[in-house]
């Protein structure tokens, strides 16, 4: 039976603040869902804490609503015992950028085969508003008492540093654009990351949704145009063709250096993608010849409440 | 046939093969019958601190390790300088003639306080601050020397076999060691050739060289040595013996009964156990394609009990194994796993802390943090294994509990057991018995992953399976799994979980509960690898007509407060027993039983017990002339 976009939908009540970004966030990931025919149970959506956290209980599939900073070392565990499923892991920047920095590293060295989306506005809105890891430094958002004293983390460049093998960024106010993000994202054979960029109407009063729209830019056309734009729509090739030195590290430096556009021109799209690198799960098959069509959610482990598991081989060398 | 109980060291810097000294010598002895308790002490550190193994052997099973040592053997000085004075009048010393004229300021590594203690004994003794001079203290005490020079065993072995190469293989100091301790104390010779055989079995050449030395070192100490008192000549062998690694307990247990996935970080003394599951990834299955564990090392505890978590939710049995301070990193998502219902298990081989403590040493230090671990109320359980022989069986036990309660288990271990090797029964898988609990195959519509039941554990689906659809959240929820600050309902789930506790210590047999050596007028309580040294303890003070009892705790939470005071309503006098600073137990007995701790028998300095500080403390009591509060010190 194919499933509509409404099926996706949860009957919670959405108590996001009125004109939130998140609710575009949240609209892309269900009609990626819908659009690429996702069952329901077998899909799970892992969140974080603060408002982005509560997005697992607005789409009806599994969710998983972690605690702060963790969000991707539960979905890689849940992926890695059952790599059947498809995994979406969600936060925000403050999660998984600040108290989750860490945990964001490690896993682009693992590569394991699932989305992580960013929530990326800013400030801390569920603790009324201080300054998160991407605010910039010296920039005083409305809660502040005093302007920000740190500077800020670029995701994108973090994500390819730390070997994301799938890099975009979306706007969530262009929810056609962030769903077709999401689909690529979710159908890239390894880890792919989504820093999505989403204004916070209530804390964050500088990067606006007006700001985006670039309401304050003319240019000498006396023209008033958006900040943000898109990469392939300016000849940008994010892909690793094939396996070579200066192959990958062209592509790494040129999302780098995209990366660091800002302030008038802001770019969304892929900004890199290399499926030569091995997914996790690949690497565990190399050792594990049958983990994929056996792995560990799948395996039998007791016959009529006995252990099937064989370990006489083991006992028998510590003989004596 | 005269009963043997001889005590073994090996001694030398960290990386020079002690340890393998070690295994060759207790394989070996294990192979001609005998049972075998040994344990392994070494620092933090990796090349050149002190290490050393006591093997204990014994014709009839022990439990643990004694004060005293029959031979020592060692090829560096520091061993000499640490544990000359362990070895009995009438044991001997079997040492390196070339080391004779070291002093203590050569060691490098032998640490102030140490070398204080040392040099005012040899200032007392009027001996000079060298190996001559502690040796000199032994042999007036008793001790026979067994000089040799380990070089030139190497170099006369280099010239009879043409092989210039053997002169300077100081690395085989551990196995001339081993064979000269073997050749004196007329262990037949042949399991020793078969067991370096076999421990080198991949490595042909390396298993040559090896025996060539043992059996020239073995030769060389049957013929020139003056004889011993004490021989170990092979014993009546029991079928079905394995020799085994504590951290192979839990491992083994975890293969067996399904665990199939195990995310860790390094610490020691943990590590082992999650290295020894890699090793053996694949799992043979009776009747059926090989499963597997995936282990997963990971970048720090906590994304480990993430990831522990995140399994679990597929309904794969899984775990994490850590020791205290890794343990401490993952209190918060403890409380997530129980707010969830998630049944995970955290294998925690305790060591000495706080903080970073000792972090290569023994303690029972994490009793109660293991049982308050994680903000809030929720339930969970607090297990404790006594020895490696038990923590196998009960490894099958504690992922029943989790699955059946649906709560995270902490099963404590600790350095003590990771770092011994005993001879037991062979492991048998068909005792452990695998339960599920209410973990769904098929699920029907509507579904509602927190329903409340009359037991107050509700079926659990798993993350991909049909029709299974829940919500997960560590905020409080509703039964679907949705956030709710309802107030009546939050009283309704907190109630829920919480009556899991006594749901526990219903369903829970008793005797896995805790496990009663007998009372008597004065009875022992204790948890964990206290366990081996008070039963020999016992049992030397039996044979002098004086009977003690024992209750072994092993759920420690919930605690099982009823049962352990109908148990005890006979004893007078309590003696608890445990290796930290504070009592912990005593703490939760007093607790829960209200009844105060007569005696405390504690230590704390890093080492484990041995039954003669136990069987020594217990007498005083006995006698009535015990502090309230005993610290035992042995050990180097």
């Amino acid at each position: 039976m194919a499933l509509k976009l409404a099926d996706y939908k949860t009957d919670v009540h959405n108590d996001w603040c009125p004109g939130c970004g998140d609710f575009g966030i949240v609209n892309a990931i269900q009609m990626a869902l819908a659009e690429m025919g996702v069952q329901r149970d077998k899909a799970t959506i892992f969140s974080g804490i603060g408002c982005s956290g509560k997005t697992s209980h607005f789409i009806n599939t599994y969710g998983v609503h972690t605690l702060h900073g963790r969000v991707l070392t539960f979905a890689q565990g849940a992926k890695i015992a059952n790599p059947e499923m498809t995994v979406i892991a969600a936060g925000g920047d403050g999660d998984g950028l600040g108290i989750g920095a860490g945990h964001f590293v490690a896993a682009g060295r693992r590569n394991v085969d699932m989305t992580y989306i960013i929530f990326d506005n800013g400030v801390y809105g569920l603790t009324k508003g201080q300054a998160s890891p991407t605010l910039k430094l010296g920039e005083k958002t409305k809660s502040l008492p005093s302007p920000n004293t740190n500077f800020n983390v670029n995701p994108i460049g973090l994500a390819v540093a730390s070997g994301f093998t799938f890099v975009a960024r979306g706007y969530s106010y262009d929810i056609k654009h962030l769903k077709d993000l999401i689909i690529q994202a979710v159908k890239h054979k390894g880890l792919s990351f989504l820093d999505v960029l989403q204004p916070c109407p209530t804390y964050n009063d500088i990067n606006t949704r007006d700001w985006y729209a670039g309401t304050d830019l003319v240019d000498e056309a006396q023209k008033r145009h958006s900040r943000i734009y898109k990469l392939e729509e300016q000849g940008y090739d994010p892909v690793v063709h094939y396996d070579s030195v200066p192959e990958v590290n062209e592509k790494l430096s040129q999302s780098l250096i995209k990366s660091l556009e800002w302030d008038t021109k802001i770019p969304t799209g892929v900004f890199y993608k290399n499926e030569l690198i091995s997914p996790y799960t690949q690497r565990l098959q190399d050792k594990i010849p049958n983990y994929n069509e056996n792995p560990p959610a799948k395996q039998n482990i007791s016959q009529n409440g006995k252990p099937i598991s064989d370990i006489s081989a083991i006992l028998d060398s510590l003989k004596v | 046939m005269s009963t043997a109980d001889f005590t073994w060291l090996i001694g030398g810097p960290q990386g020079s093969g002690v340890e393998s000294g070690a295994n060759i010598f207790s394989k070996v002895c294990a192979e001609m019958g005998y049972q075998i308790f040994g344990k392994r002490e070494f620092y933090s550190n990796i090349k050149g601190e002190h290490s050393y193994f006591t093997v204990r052997i014994c014709d009839k099973k022990i439990n643990s390790n004694v004060n005293d040592v029959t031979l020592m053997v060692s090829f560096d000085a520091e061993t000499i300088f640490r544990h000359y004075d362990e070895v009995i009048s009438g044991g001997g010393i079997i040492y390196d003639l070339d080391l004779e004229k070291s002093k203590t300021d050569d060691v490098s590594t032998l640490d102030g306080p140490f070398k204080e203690r040392l040099h005012k004994e040899l200032e007392s003794q009027n001996k000079p601050f060298t190996i001559a001079g502690v040796l000199d203290i032994a042999k007036e005490k008793g001790v026979t020397l067994y000089p040799v020079s380990f070089k030139s065993i190497l170099a006369t072995l280099a010239e009879e076999k043409e092989n210039p190469r053997l002169k300077g293989l100081v690395r085989m100091f551990n196995v001339i060691g081993v064979a000269l301790s073997l050749g004196l104390v007329k262990m037949p010779p042949d399991s020793l050739k078969k067991t370096i055989g076999d421990i080198f079995a991949k490595k042909p050449e390396i298993a040559k060289i090896n025996q060539e030395t043992a059996n020239y070192s073995y030769n060389y100490a049957a013929a020139k040595f003056e004889s011993f008192n004490h021989l170990l000549t092979g014993t009546e062998k029991e079928p079905n013996i394995i020799l085994v690694q504590g951290f192979q307990g839990t491992a083994l247990g975890k293969m067996a009964c399904g665990c199939r996935m195990q995310p860790y970080y390094p610490i020691t003394p943990a590590s082992d156990e999650s290295v020894f599951l890699e090793s053996n990834e694949i799992v043979e299955v009776s009747g059926d394609r090989p499963g597997s564990t995936a282990v997963i090392q990971c970048e720090d505890e906590i994304c480990a009990m993430g990831m522990t978590i995140g399994a679990a939710l597929t309904g794969t049995r899984s775990s994490t194994c850590t020791s205290g301070p890794g343990f401490a990193l993952m209190a918060e998502m403890l409380g997530w796993a129980g707010i969830n219902e998630v049944p995970i298990v955290i294998t925690n081989y305790q060591r000495s802390g706080p903080s970073t403590g000792l972090p290569t040493r023994h303690g029972q230090d994490d009793l109660l943090f293991a049982i308050y671990a994680g903000h809030g109320d929720f339930p969970k359980i607090v297990y404790a294994s006594g020895d490696i022989e038990e923590s196998f069986y009960d490894t099958g036990n504690v992922f029943n509990y989790a699955e059946v309660f649906q709560v995270p288990v902490i099963h404590l271990m600790d350095k003590f057991l990771a770092s011994s090797v005993i001879t037991c029964k062979i492991f048998d898988p068909q005792k452990i018995v695998i339960n599920r609990g209410k973990l769904l195959e098929k699920v029907e519509d509507g579904y509602r992953r927190f329903a409340f039941t009359d037991d107050g554990v509700s079926p659990r689906s798993r993350l991909g399976i049909d029709n299974g659809i829940f919500w997960n959240t560590g905020d409080e929820s509703d039964e679907f799994g949705h956030i709710s600050e309802d107030p009546i309902s939050r009283v309704k789930m907190m109630d829920k979980r919480m009556s899991r506790l006594d749901l526990i210590l219903k369903e829970i047999p008793r005797s896995q509960q805790v496990v009663s050596f007998g009372i008597e007028e004065h009875t022992i309580i204790s948890w964990g690898s206290a366990k081996g040294p008070i039963l020999d303890a016992i049992d030397m003070l039996k044979k002098e007509g004086i009977s003690i009892g024992y209750v072994q705790l092993k759920l420690m939470h919930p605690f099982p407060a009823d049962y352990v005071i109908s148990l005890l309503k006979d004893a007078k006098t309590i003696i608890d027993i445990e290796a930290n600073q504070s009592g912990q137990l005593g703490k939760l007995f007093k607790q829960n039983i209200g009844r105060d701790i007569d005696y405390f028998i504690l230590k704390y300095s890093g080492r484990a017990m041995t039954s003669t500080e136990i069987y020594n403390s217990l007498k005083k009591i006995v006698e009535n002339k015990s502090n309230k509060r005993e610290v035992l010190m042995h050990g180097a």
